[in-house]
């Protein structure tokens, strides 16, 4: 990890100095963790594809103000899963934003719609295990999505996911707990 | 329904969490083997996960890489290099300088060495002698690069001889400026005025 970083940090002094090209072996070094970051977010390869490619462009623009003596892969990751969020959050209406409803401990309207419109159980049962994964994070209500995906799918460490979604690691923690306590819901007895 | 205490609760995400002491496990562990609903409910959240361990990574797509650099901005910053120009008007023609001592530069500079011709139709061509025919006027800028320029008409605009020899007749007439660049110094600061040219007018106005 360590010999990454150093890698990372060189070329990245490189683009600072206005090398572009340099910029190119970045993006080829991380293109797949961040293309997958974004496809498990946003459940569809185009949306990914266009989102993870403008995560490295916003990092191009910014790369002046990446701290050097953290991860990259931490920073890039930031970018990418608030874009995704600002994504997701564009495609519906406002009114359904984490608008809770008493009593459903912690799920937000959108997912009670969206638990309504869920498929029934014998086409569950059918899918894929890999389809089946994919149904059930965009199940997830939206404030649950990006830590579950960050713990399980991409499987960091807690205080990593506090860095990645600058949240205090109590908070992580909470939403991770929350998380699972949603998908017990959402799957059942599988 | 699950009637025990939440700490129990909370003890089974901390496991999950790999935050449980070895004494905290052990008590976890005895609760669940003698409470069906927390086994239950211990199952229940750890199943989501299994299948989560599961996971196949998707790789990104053929070209994603190009992709990237296709949409990076061709300039790091026009807006940001005007603002820093107005805010530096000293320091900017030094370091445009440098920009212009860059290797690419000189490289150009280099490659530079082919005879060239601004295109007028009576312009006469003779090898690498650009003559302005006596009696005509030539409409526009004149620039000769690595050749000889003879005027013996008139020249309704600049004219400027690059690396090259300038001959005047007594019939010749240029309207505008006349300037011959021999050396890599003069040939920079031809390309920098141009380039300030380029630069200037915008930086007079306000762009955000
Ligand atoms: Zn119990």
């Amino acid at each position: 990890m360590r010999y990454l970083n150093e890698i990372v940090n060189k070329k990245i002094n490189e683009v600072l100095k206005g090398d572009q090209d340099a910029f190119e072996e970045i993006v080829t070094l991380f293109q797949h963790r961040l293309y997958h970051l974004c496809y498990r977010m946003l459940g569809n390869a185009q949306e990914a594809e266009d989102i993870a490619q403008e995560a490295f462009v916003r990092a191009y623009m910014n790369i002046h103000s990446f701290d050097q003596k953290r991860k990259f892969s931490t920073w890039i990751y930031r970018i990418a899963t608030n874009l995704c969020i600002d994504r997701i959050r564009k495609k519906k209406p406002d009114y359904y934003l984490d608008a809770e409803v008493p009593g459903t401990e912690g799920l937000d309207m959108y997912s009670q719609l969206a638990a309504a419109g869920e498929l029934p159980e014998d086409e569950v049962v059918k899918m894929e295990t890999q389809e089946r994964i994919q149904y059930e994070i965009n199940r997830l209500p939206d404030k649950y999505r990006s830590v579950i995906i960050l713990r399980y799918i991409e499987e960091l460490p807690l205080q990593e996911i506090a860095d990645v979604l600058e949240m205090p690691l109590g908070t992580v923690k909470t939403r991770v707990h929350r998380g699972r306590e949603a998908l017990r819901k959402q799957i059942g007895t599988m | 329904m699950n009637t025990c205490s939440e700490q129990i609760i909370q003890s089974m995400h901390a496991y999950l969490d790999g935050e449980l002491s070895r004494e905290e496990e052990r008590i976890l562990k005895e609760h669940l083997g003698r409470c069906t609903d927390c086994q239950k409910l211990m199952d229940e959240l750890a199943e989501p996960l299994a299948l989560f361990k599961n996971t196949v990574p998707v790789r990104a797509p053929e070209g994603f890489v190009n992709g990237v650099m296709a949409r990076l901005p061709k300039e790091k910053s026009q807006a940001g290099f005007q603002r820093w120009l107005r805010n530096h008007p000293l320091l900017s023609a030094a370091a445009l300088f440098f920009i212009l001592m860059s290797a690419s530069l000189l490289s150009s500079y280099d490659n530079d060495q082919q005879f060239s011709v601004t295109k007028q139709p009576n312009l006469i061509v003779e090898g690498e002698t650009v003559i302005v025919p006596e009696g005509e006027v030539v409409k526009g800028n004149v620039v000769v690069k690595n050749g000889a320029l003879r005027v013996e008409g008139e020249v309704d605009g600049d004219v400027t001889v690059i690396h090259g020899s300038k001959y005047m007749a007594s019939t010749a007439v240029v309207t505008g400026k006349s300037e011959e660049i021999d050396e890599v110094f003069d040939w920079l600061w031809y390309k920098l005025k141009n380039m300030l040219k380029d630069v200037m007018p915008s930086t007079g106005k306000q762009d955000d």
